[in-house]
């Protein structure tokens, strides 16, 4: 059993050995050049602005959707699996509606025109930036979905009977008893909308590709730009400054809850 | 009460409307001959400024099945690319079921020092997104001469963490009584693990198994970066030139790669949403 769980770790160590590799070859110059790129600025700006946004819109869409859900009587099982689909849809299919859908001459400006409010030209200006968040949200709504309903289960019902008694109201009840049992599920749920949220330049590449509007130029294009340009050095740096900031936050995420 | 209810419904009927409609675009869609799609959609995939605007007929004017005969007999490149999907898919499924299921027993049954730390270090890689460990990926894959072939997707796939943390979680609810009793009884560590950990563990395997498929029958950055080739990219990849008319092509072949993705996810629901909770559920 030993053996098994040294073989991923093997290829864990393998892997950090490689990136301090590269961190020897290059030394500090190559950070300071990275961080004076002005890619580089523009592509983290982005990424942090569409996960500081993304993530806590995803968390709050799923979990009111999640508590409307619970208080369904029939036909639950119907949405949480419409809720789901989206998982199920090839990146390549999504990409393809999005651009039938936004593009200047697409349907949406179709009915924005018939509306008689004029057409908008998502795909060009920063309108780009909210369509990726939309699409984030549409995908990976019924996965935190289920992960709140999962969290939401653990609470016992009997506080809820107990604040019924006590008077207390739908809104109170969400804010005192729902809001504080899901305390502790909030860092694996934050976790995992992240990880999904970095899932999101599938769409974003197979729509825009290596180079999108600048609004939705993520770290992502610019690494994979770099890949092809063999710039290794800037690539490496940037790695190890990414991971380095990822680890950072779980880090500090985990004491933040720890400490609740 | 009874207001507060209705307006729940109209939420949940206004998304399920977001999730179906597009649904419904592409399949009805997939029918519409090649003029149609010409005519429809041109404005949309066209280089250059168009007058005309898009428009999309859920109900195609004349429905023809000749996209779906064009696809799947005039066009060789889509087969190869749909094995070649599934010389992806299979063995990273198969891969992952050898290394990690074990590796996550070996995680919930033994303690040792740095258990902690490596469940850290894991949860860090964890969360890497592809770009970054691309280049110690390439190097690697590099020097054991991988670049190129399939067997450089597949077996950084079958190191990923994602499924040790699910079975790591479904095998620590397996009740430490019974593998005592089963030690009692005299039951050495293989046995115990395939007569009570791997029948314990068996959704978790299946929700392994879907969300795997999901993944990566979608697979897009390690087959653009890692295959030079085009004749070995994946269905994912898959594009026809839509601008030289061959565009009704492309939503009768997006049909065809959803219905795997599709009837996994429907055979494979309730397993799914166990492996999502198990992944949430601690650590």
């Amino acid at each position: 059993m030993g053996i098994f769980t040294l073989v991923p770790f093997a290829d864990v160590l393998k892997r950090s050995f490689f990136h301090g590799m590269s961190r020897e070859f290059a030394g500090f110059e190559n950070y300071i050049s990275v961080l004076g790129n002005e890619a580089f600025r523009l592509a983290a700006f982005n990424t942090f602005r569409f996960v500081v946004l993304c993530v806590p819109a995803l968390m709050l869409i799923s979990l009111l959707l999640s508590v409307i859900l619970s208080l369904c009587k029939f036909g639950a099982d119907f949405f949480k699996t419409t809720m789901l689909v989206p998982m199920a849809l090839p990146a390549a299919s999504v990409a393809f509606l999005w651009r039938a859908m936004f593009h200047k001459n697409g349907l949406i400006n179709r009915l924005l025109i018939f509306m008689g409010i004029g057409a908008i030209d998502f795909m060009n200006t920063d309108m780009a930036f909210y369509i990726l968040t939309v699409c984030y949200i549409w995908k990976n709504s019924g996965y935190d979905m289920v992960l709140w309903t999962a969290s939401l289960s653990n609470i016992s019902s009997s506080l809820y009977e107990a604040a019924s008694v006590d008077g207390a109201g739908h809104i109170r009840q969400f804010f005192f008893i729902t809001l504080p049992g899901l305390k502790q599920d909030f860092f694996i749920i934050g976790i995992l909308s992240l990880i999904n949220s970095f899932k999101v330049f599938r769409e974003a590449y197979l729509v825009g590709g290596s180079y999108p509007h600048t609004s939705m130029y993520m770290l992502q294009h610019l690494f994979n730009n770099w890949f092809a340009s063999l710039e290794m050095e800037k690539l490496c740096a940037g790695s190890v400054m990414v991971a380095f900031v990822i680890f950072l936050l779980i880090l500090l995420l985990k004491r933040v809850l720890k400490e609740e | 009460m009874k207001k507060f209810f209705n307006i729940n419904i109209i939420i949940l009927a206004v998304f399920s409307l977001f999730v179906w409609l597009p649904l419904a675009m592409i399949a009805g869609g997939s029918f519409m001959s090649g003029d149609e799609f010409q005519e429809s959609l041109s404005p949309v995939f066209e280089e250059g400024d168009s007058e005309n605007m898009a428009k999309w007929n859920i109900i195609p004017k004349y429905p023809t099945l000749r996209p779906y005969v064009e696809v799947l007999i005039d066009s060789p490149g889509f087969f190869v690319m749909f094995w070649n999907t599934c010389k992806i898919v299979f063995p990273v499924l198969a891969g992952q079921l050898l290394i990690c299921v074990p590796a996550a027993w070996g995680f919930a049954r033994y303690d040792f020092r740095f258990k902690n730390t490596l469940l850290l270090l894991y949860m860090v890689l964890m969360l890497m997104p592809f770009q970054v460990t691309m280049v110690s990926n390439y190097l690697v894959l590099d020097r054991l001469k991988l670049i190129n072939t399939h067997m450089g997707i597949i077996l950084p796939a079958v190191f990923s963490t994602f499924p040790v943390f699910i079975m790591y979680s479904f095998f620590r609810s397996v009740p430490i009584s019974m593998i005592e009793a089963a030690e009692i009884d005299g039951a050495g560590e293989l046995e115990i693990f395939i007569y009570i950990g791997l029948p314990m563990g068996a959704p978790g395997i299946v929700s392994i198994i879907v969300l795997g498929f999901m993944e990566y029958w979608s697979i897009i950055e390690p087959p653009l970066i890692f295959l030079k080739d085009k004749s070995l990219w994946p269905l994912s990849l898959f594009m026809p030139d839509i601008a030289s008319g061959s565009g009704g092509l492309y939503l009768a072949a997006s049909v065809l790669m959803i219905i795997p993705s599709m009837l996994v996810f429907l055979f494979g629901k309730k397993y799914l949403e166990k492996g999502i909770r198990a992944a949430g559920l601690k650590e």
